[in-house]
């Protein structure tokens, strides 16, 4: 096995009882980077101090392993979202109005990664502005499916999902509107959680938007999910919309139930959409049965139809949108509007639209009741179950150029996770099999802050299934 | 023929004086301050800058809301306001829209008058913008140190009708918020900034409105008000409607000029700001703030009118210094040591017959013992005048000027006249 295929529970192992260092954890996966990436296209910008960066880290380790209770991710190279501030190291959303922008300050998530040791190798291509769901609108060009590079790999943070089922990196991190964590993670066959909205900081995180943006994880297993939320979660002084409830998730107790006795878990009908294929729904049936046979107890219920949640979604994203793009009005920045590509222009005509005076009670306020409604039902649902569960997309990976003519794809990709994303709650999306060697990933939903629960319940699941595999990346050979 | 009639509202902008920001750390103040110092991501808007609303602020918002016996909304939010300015780093302003920390109050006119006011509402300030020439080039330049200062937004009724009732408004509005010592209301350093809104109709409401803004003193709202007046009267006499617009006022011509057209209207787009959750105040929480509300110079002019017996207009000069009001409370007790009453203990202090910044007690000693030294004066002076003592004993009163004014010689000029007059008479009267 190489280094860089490592988790990080393996490679903070490995770095305990000095077996590996940092210096060759990193290098590996840069290796894997410079090897795959001319493919993947998952990275932007690398890191020119992440070697140096790991050379700290073994420094450290080397002066006592019990740095690690300090610096929990001591040492483990990982890839940072290209929405993600980090000063000195240009910053771009995947859009050329910020070609060259250089930030002053850091991400609080980015901020607390460093604290905590953790080695940024780079920045990886997400659609520009987050704006889609398959990097097919980023202005640096599409990133591609590891496991079929003719696929997408899915977005908005298919960067960082590509770049961790390709092993270039230990872990990355995402954010996510609605599945743009958990979307991509889907698709790469990897493992994707979005916490709570307000459970992690989104002070530096360039906005999309702003009522539902959240970030979080995408790792090799539930396990490092978990790690990393620990790290990134809690309340920041920074964000007046961060949650100053404590941090109780915590990685060492997910195994402290073997079977998932007494946990009752919803299965929406209406989730089970007519747009998915019959080998997804199929898989989608394996999984509650494996989780029944863990000992859940499984009800189909009925919900909202989630095609509502489409339409609540695109008026109050599209709306948001119009508003936080409004200060790259050309005179900061060095670019002018004209390098608004497409995809931007057009949201931003209609979430000006949908706010404009006249139509706000019609499109606005009528889509913040809808959500209103949504978020009633869940809390409903929650009474009576512990977690809901479903598919997370329709189906596997699409082509690359699927999203193109279709100025509703990302909203219909991503529709299965909209309902949880305007309403707030956590979110985990893990492989559960695979379609014409595609992964399809099971969503496991809590309610607002049952972090530990989601991670818990998909933990056990993983623990007893053989879902979570990696992609042959020898692609200069095919 | 119906006379047209003045329907006046004012806006006024207020800068709160907080140590920090609306949103950020940074330090408020930016008067003479060295441009683009007072600056953070968040207050330039840098992408990823989220707002933390400063909570003095808000609570001295209601607080204002308080005094000026407005309803404090429960729930209040903050909203977007979008406009396209260079001086708006993010492309829009965090105001409040649809629900204002606090709104249908009033302020009473010394006539008993009412002006209801709207709404008090809180909002930041944008960067100021210099335009200047540099090596023969005109340059506009961006000073960020004023965007994100804590600003309220008093906005009242049209219930206004002249010059003069605005100017009252005003300075009344101002000697409260000085009163809560929540801003310094400076205009030189433009931190009260006025707006007018002015139509005339012969009754009911107009179907326009002109808008005066760019006013540093309550006199060019007065003036200005006195000059609109005429100007729309005469166009409307015409049968000419005046124009929807944006005039500003010249003070050196006394003349109001047109700025920029407001026929439509123009949409700001508002909704609620999501970086900033909704804010819920509950009745202990008002009643908090509410215990917090010092005493208001209406409040005070009244007690000084009742308890010390002072005329409403010397009591209302005095309040409207608060240092000379201060220093009045303070003085009392030695004023009435030294046989000096209320009233003649405020003209000494409006009229800086004593200094403000030394001790009253020693003062009003002098200007006592000055009393006693005249008598020894008037008796030589008496004395050393017994013609002009006969004249004025037969009768001829007219002479008492002349004693007055040996007094005053002996005394170079030190004595008060008044009082010499009067113990002139009584020593007069005494030995006749």
């Amino acid at each position: 096995m190489k280094l860089n295929q490592l988790t990080i529970s393996q490679a903070i192992k490995g770095l305990k009882t000095k077996r590996l260092s940092s210096v060759d954890l990193t290098q590996a996966c840069l290796d894997q980077i410079k090897k795959t990436n001319e493919y993947l296209n998952s990275f932007l910008t690398l890191n020119p101090q992440a070697i140096a960066e790991a050379r700290t880290a073994d420094r450290q380790i080397a002066a006592s392993t019990k740095n690690f209770q300090k610096y929990p991710l001591l040492g483990i190279p990982y890839a940072l979202k290209d929405n993600f501030l980090t000063t000195g190291l240009r910053t771009t959303a995947s859009a050329k109005v910020l070609h060259d922008y250089i930030p002053q300050y850091d991400a609080t998530v980015y901020s607390r990664l460093k604290k905590a040791g953790a080695v940024l190798l780079g920045k990886t291509n997400l659609d520009a502005w987050a704006h889609g769901s398959s990097t097919e609108t980023s202005d640096y060009g599409t990133s591609r499916n590891p496991w079929n590079l003719n696929h997408t790999p899915g977005g908005s943070s298919g960067g960082s999902a590509a770049a961790v089922s390709a092993h270039q990196s230990i872990f990355a991190i995402g954010s996510e509107t609605a599945g743009s964590i958990r979307g991509p993670a889907c698709w790469c066959g990897v493992t994707g959680f979005k916490p709570t909205y307000g459970r992690v900081s989104r002070y530096g995180v360039i906005a999309m938007a702003s009522s539902t943006d959240s970030p979080g994880p995408i790792t090799k297993d539930v396990y490092d999910s978990a790690l990393v939320t620990q790290v990134i979660a809690g309340h920041d002084p920074f964000d007046a919309t961060s949650s100053p409830l404590p941090v109780d998730i915590n990685p060492s107790k997910l195994s402290r139930y073997k079977k998932l006795k007494g946990i009752k878990i919803a299965l929406p009908k209406e989730y089970l959409v007519k747009e998915m294929g019959k080998p997804t729904s199929q898989l989608i049936k394996q999984a509650v049965k494996k989780l029944q046979s863990l000992g859940a107890d499984i009800d189909q219920v009925s919900l909202l139809d989630p095609h509502y949640s489409i339409g609540v979604y695109t008026i109050i994203q599209r709306s948001e949108v119009s508003s936080n793009l409004a200060r790259y009005d050309g005179i900061r920045y060095g670019h002018p509007r004209t390098t608004f590509k497409h995809e931007a222009k057009n949201r931003v005509m209609l979430g000006a639209f949908t706010l404009s005076t006249g139509y706000y009670d019609q499109y606005y306020n009528k889509a913040q009741q809808v959500r209103t409604l949504v978020i009633n039902q869940f809390n409903q649902l929650f009474k009576k179950y512990h977690l809901l569960i479903g598919p997370i997309s329709p189906g596997p990976a699409l082509k690359v150029g699927a999203s193109q003519d279709n100025p509703m794809f990302g909203e219909l990709v991503d529709m299965l996770a909209e309902p949880s994303s305007i309403a707030g709650l956590t979110g985990l999306s893990l492989p559960c099999g695979f379609v014409n060697h595609l992964p399809i990933g099971l969503q496991i939903t809590g309610p607002q802050f049952a972090e530990q629960k989601v991670l818990e319940v998909g933990h056990i699941y993983q623990q007893n299934t053989d879902f979570q595999q990696f992609p042959d990346t020898n692609y200069g050979s095919i | 023929m119906a006379q047209f009639k003045p329907i006046i509202g004012m806006e006024v902008h207020v800068e709160l004086k907080t140590k920090s920001k609306m949103f950020c750390g940074c330090p408020a103040h930016h008067f003479q301050i060295k441009p683009n110092t007072h600056t953070c991501p968040v207050c330039l808007g840098l992408p990823g800058a989220l707002p933390v609303p400063n909570k003095k602020a808000i609570d001295w918002t209601i607080i204002l809301g308080l005094a000026l016996n407005c309803t404090v909304n429960q729930q209040s939010k903050f909203d977007r306001k979008h406009y396209f300015y260079p001086d708006l780093p993010k492309g829009y302003q965090i105001s409040q829209y649809d629900e204002p920390f606090s709104q249908k109050g009033y302020l009473t006119l010394d006539s008993g008058k009412k002006i209801n006011i709207t709404r008090v509402h809180l909002e930041e300030d944008t960067a100021k913008l210099i335009h200047k020439t540099i090596k023969a080039k005109d340059v506009s330049l961006v000073d960020f140190n004023r965007s994100g200062v804590p600003l309220m937004e008093i906005v009242s009724e049209p219930d206004l009708a002249s010059g003069v009732e605005t100017k009252e408004y005003l300075k009344k509005l101002r000697d409260i918020i000085r009163a809560l010592k929540i801003s310094d209301c400076d205009m030189e350093k433009g931190s009260m900034r006025l707006e007018v809104n002015l139509s005339l109709a012969k009754k009911g409401q107009s179907n326009y409105k002109v808008e005066v803004k760019n006013l540093n003193s309550f006199r060019f709202v007065d003036q200005a008000i006195n000059y609109e007046i005429k100007r729309q009267t005469t166009l409307l006499e015409k049968g000419i409607t005046p124009k929807q617009e944006t005039r500003g006022y010249n003070p050196k011509l006394k003349k109001t000029f047109t700025q920029r057209s407001k026929e439509e209207a123009q949409d700001y787009r508002y909704f609620p700001e999501p970086d900033i959750p909704p804010m819920v105040f509950t009745d202990k929480d008002i009643a908090v703030l509410k215990s917090q509300l010092p005493e208001l110079p209406e409040t005070k002019i009244q007690k000084l009118a009742t308890k010390h017996h002072l005329p409403v207009p010397t009591a209302r000069l005095l309040v409207s210094q608060p240092t000379n009001y201060q220093y009045f409370i303070k003085a009392l007790p030695s004023a009435k040591k030294h046989q000096i009453n209320p009233q003649k203990l405020a003209n000494l202090i409006i009229n800086k017959k004593i200094d403000i910044t030394q001790k009253a007690s020693t003062q009003l000693q002098s200007l006592t013992q000055k009393k006693t030294i005249d008598k020894a004066i008037i008796k030589q002076v008496i004395t050393q005048n017994p013609d002009v003592v006969k004249k004025f004993k037969a009768g001829k009163t007219s002479v008492l000027g002349f004693l007055v004014g040996q007094v005053m010689k002996q005394t170079k000029g030190q004595a008060d006249p008044q009082v010499t007059r009067k113990l002139l008479l009584e020593k007069l009267s005494v030995k006749k």
